[in-house]
């Protein structure tokens, strides 16, 4: 029970298809199809607006979609016969405003889940912890409080506490928004390295240098769909579509 | 005249008359008489150690039990009031709503004296056990309001990072939510037990015997069998000391807590 599965690589991570949320009258997305393969970088562009955080949080059903289909691991996760916890233990899911729990030490923050949900001793899950916070940088913050740390160290920190879980994969939704310009950095950098070791990430993301280096996929939404999706390298330097092309002359 | 010198008189002028003031009371009063009703030695003596060994204890024992039970309640129906179960919150919001509008006195009337007599049920305890049964629930409807409050003051995105976890919603509201929902209601919860300390007095209507009595029903017997008003001021001043430290307690709490969040 304490040893995870490997994530499978037979099946696509992320399957998404014909995903439609509506909040209200407002239709927030409108038709998704969507597929992250085993081990990709998918980012997620698009102006404010777009749904792009409303369709990452589809993916763990944080948000209940209105129709259509999720997979994740093959498995159908809008299904109502599947044991959402059991799912969401294996998606990793990083925050903008970081989220780590305020009354709970660094350490807490990152074994309380593993040994609530997946069982492990507190040996065992203060180990795990140990080694994703030296992975984050984070080392010598291990008995803090977050209030007593940076935004960039929170991120990191609540980056370890998603790791400690040993996911399958790692969605982010705006990791770096709501930090100082200059904590962004270090964020980034443990987000490279991830990738680097091949986790797969989705990640919703404004960094559009981020995107461009470590993406294996690009995708551009705007108004609820997705207007164009490919090589990261290709849609920014030669995107096809008129509303691409204006979101990328705004921010770049 | 300069604004800083008119000011400077005004202030002079308002410490005259408050001199003057007390100064007129210290004359007028007929400081032998109050010594007589309100501060008698030998009646004060006379009190002790019952108005310790009984009414304090029995007054810290009753509001304790009342906050314990109120508590409990008070959660239960908070999260009640939040369930996701219709019915549930119906429940919820109904008995808050008649116990919080009932004055306190007639519901400890009701469970003391009403309920055996039209049902024949007797709360445990005797008359003093109803009269506390009767505090439970009328805290419980207060606690519930203030814990509900408390949870939903707990911003969404730490549900939201628990359930990501993997979590299940009962793990997320006992590790996550609530611990963190209990800061933010330790300052009216306090309140709260406070006010308790006070409505212990109440239960005077559901009857008390020679061991049960708490400060205030100790105090009024003193004074009736007396003829003098001195147990009046000591139970005065017990209730200060019980409850002046609790209101400092929270003023520390509040500030260690700052820092940690």
């Amino acid at each position: 029970m304490t040893q995870p599965t490997p994530p499978r690589t037979d099946v696509p991570a992320i399957e998404i298809a014909g995903l439609y949320k509506r909040f209200g009258d407002n239709e927030v997305l409108k038709g998704i199809d969507l597929t992250v393969k085993a081990g990709q970088v998918v980012c997620v562009i698009g102006p404010s607006g777009s749904g792009k955080s409303t369709l990452l949080r589809c993916v763990n059903r944080l948000e209940e979609p209105t129709s259509g289909q999720i997979r994740v691991e093959g498995i159908d996760i809008l299904d109502p016969e599947i044991d959402l916890d059991k799912v969401r233990a294996r998606i990793g899911m990083v925050f903008q405003s970081f989220n780590l729990f305020p009354h709970l030490t660094v350490l807490r923050n990152l074994t309380i889940s593993q040994r609530r949900v997946l069982g492990r001793s507190k040996g065992e899950a203060e180990e795990i912890a140990r080694a994703n916070l030296e992975r984050v940088g984070l080392s010598d913050k291990i008995d803090a409080y977050p209030a007593h740390l940076s935004g960039g160290q929170q991120q990191r920190a609540a980056i370890a506490r998603s790791l400690s879980m040993s996911p399958d994969m790692m969605l982010f939704d705006e990791p770096t928004s709501a930090l100082d310009p200059e904590l962004v950095g270090d964020v980034l950098d443990v987000m490279r390295a991830l990738a680097d070791s091949g986790m797969t990430m989705m990640v919703v993301t404004h960094e559009m240098g981020f995107a461009r280096e470590v993406g294996d996929e690009l995708v551009f939404m705007d108004d609820g769909m997705i207007v164009e999706e490919g090589n990261p390298r290709d849609v920014l330097a030669n995107p096809r579509h008129d509303r691409t092309r204006a979101f990328l002359a705004k921010v770049l | 005249m300069r604004r800083t010198t008119r000011r400077r008189l005004t202030r002079g002028a308002m410490y005259a008359l408050f001199v003057a003031a007390i100064g007129l009371i210290a004359m007028a009063a007929d400081w032998e008489r109050l010594r007589r009703v309100f501060f008698q030695l030998d009646v004060a003596r006379e009190q002790f150690p019952e108005i310790v060994t009984i009414a304090a204890k029995n007054t810290v024992l009753f509001t304790v039990i009342s906050f314990s039970g109120g508590l409990v309640l008070g959660v239960t129906l908070a999260l009640m009031k939040l369930s996701p179960v219709l019915p549930y919150r119906w429940l919820a919001t109904v008995y808050i709503e008649v116990f919080r509008g009932l004055p306190a006195l007639l519901t400890i009337f009701g469970i003391a004296y009403v309920l055996p007599i039209a049902f024949g049920v007797r709360a445990p305890g005797g008359s003093v056990g109803a009269g506390l049964v009767a505090l439970i629930m009328v805290a419980g409807a207060y606690i519930a309001e203030i814990v509900r409050a408390g949870i939903q003051g707990v911003p969404k995105g730490q549900s939201e990072a628990a359930r990501s976890l993997g979590m299940s919603p009962a793990r997320t509201m006992f590790f996550i939510v609530l611990p963190q929902a209990f800061r933010i209601v330790i300052p009216p919860i306090t309140n709260e037990f406070v006010l308790l300390v006070k409505d212990t007095s109440l239960l005077f209507i559901a009857g008390s015997t020679l061991l049960t009595k708490e400060i205030t029903t100790f105090s009024r017997d003193a004074v009736s069998t007396s003829g003098n008003a001195t147990p009046l001021v000591m139970g005065g001043m017990l209730y200060l000391l019980i409850t002046i430290p609790l209101t400092r307690l929270v003023a520390v709490l509040e500030r260690r807590m700052a820092k940690t969040r």
